[in-house]
């Protein structure tokens, strides 16, 4: 699905990303974490698409395609969707207009008709009870005025609607209250399949019991430094980042 | 990267799709201006005594005066005398009677500009009064009209047939010393539409006139009166648009309107112009004088304008709210991309009692154009309970355009209400990259935003200019993302 090889990059000439690897399967599940400043969201945003970064090295398969050479729109169009650790707010325009907007391009892509407007809101209700959103967020301006957790279950909503095949979620755990924790990895479990595959960036263990990983890594310093199972993850709570520094210290990496 | 949220000033500019000239032989009078070409205009159009006598004094006037230079626009000077004033299409005998007889090039130009007349009579229910250059040429539906005593027809047609009317309204509003631009206007203006509608009168239908200029170098001086009388209504709808050309072409029209008591108007503009090519030559100066008068209790005006075109716009749509309880609404959506600059508001005067007004600006700037709000809320000593709200809402697409807003507020009664709120929001970068990571490409991220900035004065247009107004938009945006 997605082949990222010694992928560098940096912002305004600063080196963030410095040779990051990284295979993910078709269906699979792949767990990030890793220290406050260590790329991760710039990995996001790099395989998302936006501007501002330079690639200095490597490259992104993404199905078989340079993904770094796709317009941003066309990535979204072929599946890959981000939602972001800060969803952006858009004044004037309904959410329900955004998502109408996006399924459109999306289907339009693929070779679908447009939905009708009847067909529509049957698909986004449906979708909505997923993440258990009221109706009345669907003609609010797009995450104005919504709050940390309404933002994120805003984002994983539009997953929904959207049907990605590679979704990659940044940090959709954090500010969500911990029922919200759950209605949220219920809607992103409800969207694994055998075609669709997961990122997803956290600092906490405690997501990954809902949302259960095939693999966890740890990126750090712009690499990913380790990888393991679920337990990494388990092993992670207990003794912090340290160790693996000390880890790859020993080992001289 | 290969994706483009960044460089929001590229600018492509889809080249003006409404750019032709039709071949037609014009009647033209040669250029200049003095006391005989106005004579010779009144006699080619065979008016009565007291119209030529007004044309006069107001030529008179207008000798006396300055062109103003205190809008924030800035352009080379006009030479009044280099301008035609008098240019129609030249009539084969009679003028037509029905469309049939309508010169069939003429017809094409408006099939060019997507205006079918026999589709828009037979479809919309839309009585088309089209003015081409300088002359009407066809007028439809007066037959139904005429049944409810609604009169709609060409100015000079009204100035023929019912001189009383013209009489008594004509300058009534907007008087021949009112500016140097309507001053002019009143000496020279070549036709535009004229409406009537009696007491108690409901008009039916959305009334419309399509404006276009086409003669090169013929300042076109339109002319509308609009009158409800008591307790009437009516929606009257303006459009345009013009060929592409290479000088600047001026336009001052004047548009009077007066509700009488209870009676309620509804003045609706969408305005595509020619607004120049990139560097903004050749586009349209457009000097406008637009005044309402709610002359009675309970009168209402309602302007509501879309503005895309033009190189330059002046414009102040304007209510004098004479009678008590009379209302006066102004909803604006102003849009300046490339070099187009637009100096737009209104004015609200209140004079009778507990008279209301709201003033919805909408200003969006791209490229290197400069959008200003000019307003002004004028409370006299008698305005009891007068109240006011206004929203002046300003949106930048780009780093290199401008947004300047100047309201104006006199109040000469304490017991008035005004309210004044101004935002300044821009299209960023973050916003246009999360359109685009759902799919949505940088333009229509752009017109999807813009058309929410708009929505509280689209929602005041009919139905079908509504659509028209968010189709334009979209065209006038294209190329503002790279
Ligand atoms: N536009 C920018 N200009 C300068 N530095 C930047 C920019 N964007 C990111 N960085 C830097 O790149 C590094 C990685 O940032 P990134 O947001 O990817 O970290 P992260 O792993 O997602 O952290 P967190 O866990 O706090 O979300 C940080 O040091 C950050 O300051
Ligand atoms: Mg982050």
């Amino acid at each position: 699905m997605l082949s990222i090889r010694n992928l560098q990059a940096s912002v305004d000439g600063k080196p963030i990303l410095k040779g990051l690897s990284l295979e993910i399967g078709k269906g699979e599940v792949h767990a990030i974490m890793g220290p406050n400043g260590s790329g991760k969201s710039t990995l996001a945003h790099i395989l998302a698409g936006r501007d501002g970064y330079q690639v200095t090295g490597g490259e992104v398969i993404y199905r078989g395609k340079d993904l770094l050479d796709m317009p941003t729109e066309e990535r979204a169009r072929e599946g890959v969707f981000l939602a972001f650790q800060y969803p952006v707010e858009i004044p004037g325009v309904s959410n329900i207009y955004l998502l109408k907007a996006a399924l459109n391009a999306v289907r339009k892509h693929r070779g679908e008709g447009e939905l009708d407007a009847m067909d529509f809101l049957k698909l986004v209700k449906e979708r909505m009870k997923l993440v258990e959103m009221d109706e009345q967020f669907l003609y609010r301006p797009v995450n104005e005025g919504f709050s940390g957790g309404e933002k994120k279950r805003n984002e994983i909503l539009q997953m929904a609607v959207l049907q990605p095949s590679l979704g990659i979620l940044d940090e959709t755990d954090s500010g969500l209250d911990i029922d919200a924790l759950r209605v949220v990895a219920n809607g992103v479990n409800a969207l694994r399949g055998p075609e669709r595959s997961l990122m997803v960036v956290t600092h906490y263990q405690r997501l990954l019991d809902y949302i259960v990983p095939d693999h966890v890594h740890v990126l750090a310093g712009g690499r990913i430094v380790k990888s393991g199972d679920r337990s990494l993850a388990l092993e992670l709570e207990r003794r912090g980042y340290g160790w693996i520094e000390d880890e790859l210290r020993a080992t001289g990496s | 990267m290969a994706s483009g949220t960044q460089n929001l000033d590229e600018l492509i500019g889809k080249e003006y799709e409404h750019g032709f000239v039709t071949e037609l032989e014009a009647d033209t009078v040669p250029p200049g201006l003095d006391e005989d070409v106005i004579r010779a205009i009144s006699a080619k159009k065979g008016e009565p005594e007291f119209m030529l006598e007004w044309r006069l004094k107001a030529y008179r006037h207008w000798t006396t005066m300055r062109e103003p230079a205190w809008a924030h626009v800035h352009y080379p000077p006009v030479d009044f005398q280099a301008i035609s004033y008098y240019s129609a299409p030249k009539a084969k005998g009679e003028g037509p009677k029905s469309l049939d007889e309508v010169d069939p090039k003429l017809l094409e130009t408006y099939n060019k500009l997507g205006i079918p007349l026999k589709e828009q009579e037979m479809l919309a229910g839309v009585a088309v009064d089209a003015v081409f250059d300088s002359v009407s040429v066809a007028t439809t539906f007066k037959d139904k009209l005429g049944a409810l005593g609604i009169i709609f027809c060409s100015f000079s047609e009204a100035v023929r047939n019912h001189p009383e009317l013209v009489r008594k309204y004509l300058g009534s509003v907007v008087p021949y010393t009112d500016n140097f631009y309507a001053s002019l206007n009143s000496a020279v203006f070549s036709d535009g539409s004229f409406v009537y509608v009696p007491k108690g009168v409901r008009c039916p239908m959305e009334l419309s006139t399509y404006f276009r200029i086409n003669a090169q170098n013929t300042g076109q001086f339109e002319r509308t009166l609009i009158v409800a009388d008591e307790g009437a209504y009516v929606s009257y709808l303006e459009g345009c648009t013009a060929p592409q050309r290479d000088e600047n072409q001026l336009h001052a029209a004047v548009v009077e309107l007066v509700a009488l008591k209870d009676a309620q108007i509804k003045y609706s503009t969408v305005q595509n112009w020619y607004p120049g090519d990139e560097e903004g030559r050749g586009g349209i100066y457009n000097f406008v004088t637009k005044r309402g008068a709610c002359r009675g209790e309970n009168a209402k005006i309602s302007w509501t304008q879309v503005e895309t075109g033009s190189a330059i716009t002046w414009k102040y749509p304007s209510v004098l709210l004479e009678g008590d309880n009379a209302v006066g609404e102004f909803y604006s959506v102003a849009l300046t991309n490339n070099l187009q600059q637009a100096d737009t508001g209104t004015k609200m005067i209140h004079i009778g009692r507990n008279t209301r007004s709201t003033i919805i600006s909408k200003g969006i700037s791209a490229g290197r154009g400069q959008n200003a709000y000019r307003g002004l809320v004028k409370v006299l000593k008698g305005a009891e309970d007068a109240r006011n709200y206004t929203q002046c809402d300003s949106l930048l697409i780009g780093h290199r355009c401008g947004a300047h807003t100047f309201p104006y507020i006199e109040v000469k009664n304490p017991s008035a209400k005004v309210e004044h709120e101004a935002t300044t929001s821009k299209i960023s970068d973050d916003q246009l990259y999360y359109c685009m990571q759902r799919g949505i490409s940088a333009e229509d991220a752009v017109s999807m935003i813009v058309n929410g900035f708009c929505k509280e004065v689209f929602k005041e247009l009919p139905m079908e200019f509504a659509v028209e107004a968010q189709k334009l938009l979209g065209i006038s945006l294209e190329g503002s993302v790279g």
